[in-house]
């Protein structure tokens, strides 16, 4: 299952992937993105894939990565 | 045709520099880590994104109308090389390297990926000489140059682009201050 990473070195809170992808991400109090079911590196239903990609390709930052298969 | 041409070059000239400005003054408004407009900060980043594209087509479609036009007297070696036309080969030559630098800002973006963010931040900063030069371009050029309605729309440009810097400084100001954070 492909899986969301988030580099947080880089990530800022920007907040642009918990816009795009509510669905997995929401922001904490500071705007950084969370995960709505609390796994470190939540699954990415297919369904959901190419919102993810979007999300990827928008983060300001480059801190937001799929990652296995 | 010719005049054609001209009218192309004119109209897709100013409305270049229009989008231009669109898409500088969202770049610097959405780092000011706040939604603008009511829009979401994902959105205000698509418009900026979709502006530029929009602005390459306006001003490749400028260029060549230019290209064709025989009063402009351009060789294909001023559509990159600055300073060297033979029509007011100053303010044409800004023209000539506001184009350039265009053209370096969104091929980087598009490889945004594969370059790494550090080497993507650092040519985009190339945005900051890249509008000033198309601004001073458009006032100085062309048969417009000294017409109210354009020193309107550029007036107009000015305005958004000092907006942009001015609501930009202002909140990071403030997020400085808070969390000692300069990003
Ligand atoms: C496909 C084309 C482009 C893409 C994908 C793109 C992407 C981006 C992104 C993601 C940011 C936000 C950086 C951040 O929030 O840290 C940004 C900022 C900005 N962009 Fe672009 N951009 C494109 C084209 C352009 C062009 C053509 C210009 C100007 C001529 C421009 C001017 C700016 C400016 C002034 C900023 C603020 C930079 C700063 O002060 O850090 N962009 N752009
Ligand atoms: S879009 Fe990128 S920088 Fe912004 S919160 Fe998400 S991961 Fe962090």
């Amino acid at each position: 299952m492909t899986r969301l990473h988030v580099d947080w070195t880089a990530c800022q809170g920007r907040g642009h992937c918990t816009e795009l992808l509510p669905e997995l991400l929401a922001p904490d109090e500071w705007g950084y993105p969370r995960s709505t079911d609390d796994t470190k590196e939540p699954a990415v239903p297919v369904a959901l894939l190419p919102h993810a990609r979007r999300a990827v390709r928008h983060c300001p930052r480059l801190a937001l990565h799929l990652v296995g298969p | 045709m010719n005049d054609a041409l001209w009218y192309l070059a004119r109209g897709t000239g100013v409305t270049s520099l229009v989008l231009l400005t669109v898409v500088v003054a969202l770049g610097i408004a959405n780092r000011a880590g706040r939604p603008a407009f009511g829009l979401p900060r994902f959105g205000v980043a698509q418009v900026h994104r979709d502006a530029s594209l929009l602005a390459v087509g306006f001003v490749l479609v400028h260029v060549i109308s230019l290209f064709f036009d025989v009063y402009a007297q351009l060789e294909l070696f001023d559509l990159i090389v600055p300073f060297g036309a033979t029509y007011r080969p100053m303010w044409t030559g800004l023209g000539t390297l506001a184009v350039d630098l265009l053209i370096a800002l969104v091929g980087t973006s598009l490889l945004r990926h594969r370059l790494g963010l550090r080497a993507w931040r650092v040519t985009h900063w190339l945005a900051y000489a890249c509008w000033p030069l198309a601004f001073a371009h458009a006032l100085g050029s062309g048969s417009d140059a000294g017409a109210w309605w354009l020193r309107t729309v550029a007036g107009a440009c000015l305005v958004a682009v000092v907006a942009a810097v001015t609501w930009r400084l202002s909140t990071s100001a403030r997020a400085t201050v808070l969390s000692g954070d300069t990003r």
